[in-house]
């Protein structure tokens, strides 16, 4: 009975190691955003630190796609349908290698290849978004292409906001998804249970939310968003469901990382000063 | 012309298999001959056109040519944004059929009016836009669009429109068509309404006044060099059209207006600032809207008259 022990002790030390690594990305990816964030004054800060977690895993090895293969037509395709947390894609992007650092630094300026709601023209970015509510439908064509000749050949994931579940045009795509039997479609919806302008159950409450997306057909976890094991366990078993779209509800905290921005609205809006920049920085140095 | 289009695009998917064809639960009794043939490229996407949009975005992305086909009210003003920001700015091969233009299902009232889809797809950046007058050019625009990169808006009718081409004409995307010449007036139509023009041409031979008729399928890339050609060569210029008149006339105008060389009389027949609150036919609507061959003469008349 020895050796399954070594083995589970090896998988645990394997598994610290993995976790330490993600953590590393995502802190490095986190201090980025918040340089960018403050050097452009620009919004969304808690939009993007609420998604961090789920990036680094996603850009760890799951996501089919490399600098390398950015144009092969059975590359796994990314959609960031939350356009307006630009920073944290271009910030993971960057970490993994599709452009040079130097392209963070000049986030919003003038003539600057990156702006505040992601664009298609950047290496790694397959879709402009910024409007919500037209990641879903758009992710629902990729995946009847990359599924031609009855063939799966590719998957499309779908990262999607929890506000952005007010508009209408994700219900069409949540009815349509299921009905053609998506499998390799992937919908990861943050929810950080904050919107633009108050929380989620004081606006326009989703919930049952898993439940509504359950009797529309989809394959359906429920994950901490920021617990490693979790993201990755979810990611390793898609498709969930034979025959079924995947969705993954990320239970995640708004402005995750920084203590005085999380779990705040006001960090939707809010840059970070100066002062606000070194504490957030020496907080994130200290979790690593 | 919603037949023809079906049966080109049908015998266009037989050689291309990157057609794909969405509509928005409807063609019914239209379309099923390409569903039959080729059903993994045919989703009915329910009615549901923002996704509709989203979905053609997302196929084309990958490397497919797709055609949606809806009414032009629907196809339109329901799903904008998505036509704006997911078709329209990654330049895309969209194919938009928009069917039942102008008052084609006129007593079914306004909320069925494609009458200012036109003129709201032509402000798009990278949207081209054809207006075909009859089966042989809706043939030659299918095929057209086939082999053009980006976004297209198709106008049509629907059914039982009058073949006006008697031989298959040149046709080239943004370039019109002239099928009468003449050295009075330039009569310039889109889509089906040139029936009637090419009717208020004979009726305006009788008043010893020769037009000059074009077909501008093309609204976008605008014939620039034509309208500027005819406005040289004859005494006075008219555009007709069964929608707003923010879609051929205003652009027609601003050629002219941007042409110091060429001031002459100009009049734009079609809908203006308003809606029609009233039951009737499309017939009762072209009335209403001095769209008959009738009113188109005697605009004709007045506009030569304003020298």
């Amino acid at each position: 009975m020895s050796k399954p022990e070594l083995s589970q002790s090896n998988r645990a030390a394997l598994d610290l190691d993995v976790n330490n690594l993600y953590l590393k990305r995502s802190t490095k990816i986190r201090a980025r955003i918040l340089h960018m964030m403050h050097k452009a004054n620009a919004s969304h800060i808690g939009s993007c630190f609420s998604i961090v977690d789920i990036l680094t895993v996603l850009y760890s090895g799951v996501i089919q796609i490399t600098p390398d293969t950015l144009h092969i037509p059975t590359r796994d395709r990314f959609i960031l349908s939350k356009g307006h947390a630009a920073a944290a894609v271009y910030a993971t992007l960057c970490e993994t290698g599709f452009f040079d650092k130097s392209w963070l630094d000049r986030y919003c300026d003038n003539a600057a290849p990156l702006g505040g709601h992601i664009t298609a023209n950047i290496p790694g970015v397959e879709v402009s978004t910024g409007s919500l509510g037209h990641g879903l439908p758009i992710g629902c064509g990729m995946a009847i292409a990359g599924q031609s000749k009855r063939q799966q050949q590719y998957y499309v994931f779908v990262l999607m906001s929890d506000g952005e579940c007010d508009e209408g045009s994700v219900w069409e795509a949540a009815l349509f998804a299921p009905y053609h039997h998506l499998e390799n479609l992937v919908l990861i919806i943050d929810y950080n249970k904050i919107q633009s302008f108050d929380r989620v159950k004081n606006v326009l409450d989703l919930e049952p939310f898993a439940d509504k997306w359950r009797s529309f057909g989809w394959a359906v976890q429920e994950i901490n968003g920021h617990n490693f094991e979790e993201i990755k366990k979810a990611f390793s078993s898609i498709p969930f469901q034979k025959g079924k779209p995947s969705c993954i509800i990320a239970h995640t905290i708004k402005g995750k990382g920084v203590s005085f921005m999380e779990n705040k609205v006001e960090w939707h809006y809010k840059s970070p000063t100066k002062e606000q920049l070194e504490m957030a920085l020496k907080e994130l140095a200290d979790v690593s | 012309m919603r037949t023809k289009f079906i049966s080109t695009l049908t015998e266009l998917a037989e050689r291309d298999d990157r057609i794909f064809l969405l509509v928005g639960d409807l063609g019914y009794s239209v379309v099923e001959i390409f569903q039959k043939k080729f059903p993994d490229r045919f989703f009915n996407v329910g009615v549901a056109e923002q996704n509709m949009m989203g979905v053609a975005a997302g196929l084309a992305l990958s490397g497919k040519i797709v055609f949606t086909y809806s009414f032009a009210n629907f196809t339109t003003f329901r799903c904008l944004e998505q036509i704006r920001n997911d078709i329209c700015y990654h330049n895309l091969n969209v194919k938009i059929i928009g069917i039942g233009s102008g008052f084609t299902y006129g007593p079914s009232g306004m909320s069925h009016h494609g009458t200012e889809d036109l003129a709201i797809m032509s402000v798009l950046p990278n949207m081209t836009i054809i207006s075909p007058c009859d089966p042989v050019e809706m043939d030659l625009a299918i095929k057209a669009c086939v082999k053009w990169d980006g976004p297209c808006y198709i106008r049509v009718r629907k059914a039982g429109e009058p073949t006006l081409h008697k031989n298959s004409p040149d046709f080239r995307i943004g370039k019109g068509i002239i099928v009468q010449d003449g050295e009075d007036i330039t009569l310039i139509a889109t889509g089906w309404i040139l029936n009637n023009v090419i009717k208020a041409a004979r009726l305006l031979e009788a008043h010893n006044i020769q037009s000059r008729i074009i077909s501008m399928h093309t609204i976008k890339p605008l014939d620039e060099a034509l309208i500027l050609d005819s406005a040289q060569k004859t005494r006075g210029v008219m555009t007709i059209e069964d929608q707003n008149i923010a879609g051929l006339g205003s652009a027609v105008g601003r050629v002219l207006i941007s042409s110091r060389k060429c001031a002459v009389p100009f009049t734009a027949i079609g809908l203006t600032d308003q809606y029609s609150y009233d039951v009737g036919s499309e017939e009762y609507h072209l009335i209403k809207s001095k769209l008959t061959p009738e009113s188109i003469c005697t605009a004709a008349i007045n506009t030569l008259n304003t020298q």
